[in-house]
């Protein structure tokens, strides 16, 4: 797909101006917890990711997956626990190291561009030349000027990606971003996560599509009810899971 | 006193006619509003941006508060522009009373909590929407309420134009703190009830022409607006 190689060619270029990949990494999770209104949510969970390596957040729903990523992002706060960037709880230094995707697009009432530029002033880097780069990588080039919202599904996801890559993460948290997605936006989708990561760029990605992980993940996670059940190299995950919850669900079965 | 068909006659002839006494009446109206509306705006959007975005104890007091000053009387704003202004008033040394600037001051007073109410609520509901991403961009507050006012524009538009309808039409409090005096505080609606109390209906009417005109533009302007907002997936 040579549109595909052109946009992984702009993000190497980008990567280069990174500062040190990694090194908000690597994660460590200790007795994480997560209660509300006396119910258990999540946990308690123990987890370390280092860079390197693109994690996928595996399992059914309600697993605590969508949960998960927000604590680690900082969204919300944990009822107990720690979490560790590179051995220093989260702060602000970090969070504007990280960047997230979510399922659903959350876009300014601006049109394509401006989105971008919202962003990269925040960052006090508002560059033309930027900003374009980060258009071309997720092929939107051509409708800077639109109107954001009236962008497809796909291409609105695309350019919260964009908007997420162009702030240069070091960690990308992507929550389900291609649910409900056309297959074509679903690959570009994975194509761009893919060359962020090989860029230096630690992606966390939330499936339940066991298709999508096959082609994505380096390591999965898989969560049921709140717990860590097993985590695996790819590799094997798929052909041989360790536990029998995430056995029938990569056979589809229903797992409650 | 005229006939009605003999005033209404009377009324559309001064209104075509371009007579200056009318046109001075007008012109000050819509100075003395729209700076009124343009100084409410400059107060009330970030005050209620703020208060759309910030949580503290007492919250639900301010906004109770902030709602039920919507609903002030005009008489009432009037009397207490009066008195702050007045020469025994804590600002009476600016000898403020009886100018177009105490009218400003009174009309800004009554619509300032109109405009926070209204954007409060604007802004809460666009709020509610960006909230999560904006914790995640790692956006300042400060940002984030220049950022809401922005995409909230043409919401606030609407605001800004209620705003101007409530003040344009309000009799009370300018004619307390303006005094009605021709050449000088004299506008529309405070014309209007003189010209009714004497009876010279024609100059009456054809002011309660205008008035409606203005009434009729700025509900297109509106309506206009939220047409180009759609449009656009801005609102």
């Amino acid at each position: 797909m040579p549109m595909l190689e052109a946009q992984a060619g702009t993000l190497h270029t980008m990567a280069v101006n990174r500062t040190q990949p990694g090194a908000t990494m690597p994660l460590a999770v200790r007795g994480l917890v997560l209660d509300a209104n006396g119910t258990r949510l999540l946990g308690p969970l123990d987890l370390t990711l280092s860079h390197g390596s693109l994690s996928v957040l595996m399992g059914p729903n309600g697993a605590g997956k969508s949960l998960l990523l927000r604590l680690l992002h900082g969204m919300i706060k944990p009822t107990s626990g720690e979490i560790t960037w590179a051995g220093e709880p989260l702060n602000d230094d970090h969070r504007r190291r990280q960047a997230m995707v979510f399922q659903t697009p959350v876009l300014l009432r601006r049109s394509v561009a401006a989105n971008i530029d919202f962003v990269l002033k925040q960052r006090g880097a508002a560059k033309y030349a930027t900003r374009s780069g980060v258009l071309e990588k997720v092929g939107l080039q051509d409708k800077a000027r639109q109107p954001a919202r009236l962008l497809s599904g796909g291409e609105q996801q695309r350019l919260a990606l964009a908007r997420a890559l162009a702030t240069e993460p070091e960690v990308l948290f992507l929550d389900e971003p291609t649910a409900s997605l056309d297959p074509a936006s679903v690959l570009m989708i994975e194509e761009i996560v893919r060359a962020a990561q090989d860029q230096g760029t630690k992606v966390i990605f939330v499936t339940h599509d066991v298709g999508q992980a096959r082609r994505l993940a380096d390591e999965v996670i898989f969560l049921h009810r709140g717990h860590v059940l097993e985590r695996t190299a790819a590799a094997q995950f798929f052909d041989t899971p360790n536990s029998h919850e995430a056995g029938e669900f990569l056979a589809g079965r229903i797992v409650l | 006193m005229q006939d009605f068909g003999q005033a209404f006659s009377l009324a559309f002839a001064l209104v075509f006619s371009g007579d200056a006494d009318l046109l001075e009446i007008i012109v000050l109206s819509l100075k003395v509003s729209l700076t009124a509306v343009g100084l409410s705006c400059a107060i009330g959007l970030p005050l209620g941006a703020g208060l759309a975005i910030s949580r503290f104890p007492g919250r639900g007091v301010v906004l109770v508060v902030v709602n039920a000053l919507m609903g002030l009387p005009p008489v009432v704003v009037g009397l207490m522009v009066y008195l702050t202004l007045s020469n025994a008033g804590p600002f009476g040394w600016l000898q403020l009373l009886y100018s177009p600037s105490a009218m400003i001051i009174a009309q800004t007073v009554l619509i300032t909590p109109i405009i926070a109410a209204l954007s409060t609520q604007v802004i809460s509901d666009l709020h509610a929407e960006y909230a999560e991403q904006f914790r995640s961009l790692s956006v300042s507050p400060r940002h984030a309420v220049t950022a809401l006012l922005w995409d909230a524009r043409f919401s606030l538009m609407t605001v800004a134009l209620a705003g101007f309808g409530r003040a344009v039409a309000e009799v009370g409090a300018v004619i307390i703190v303006g005094g009605n005096i021709n050449h000088l505080t004299r506008v529309m609606t405070t014309a209007i009830a003189l010209e009714t109390s004497k009876g010279d209906l024609a100059l009456a009417l054809a002011l309660g022409i205008v008035l409606m005109t203005i009434a009729l533009v700025v509900t297109a302007m509106v309506m206009t607006m939220r047409r180009t907002a759609t449009a656009y997936a801005y609102a």
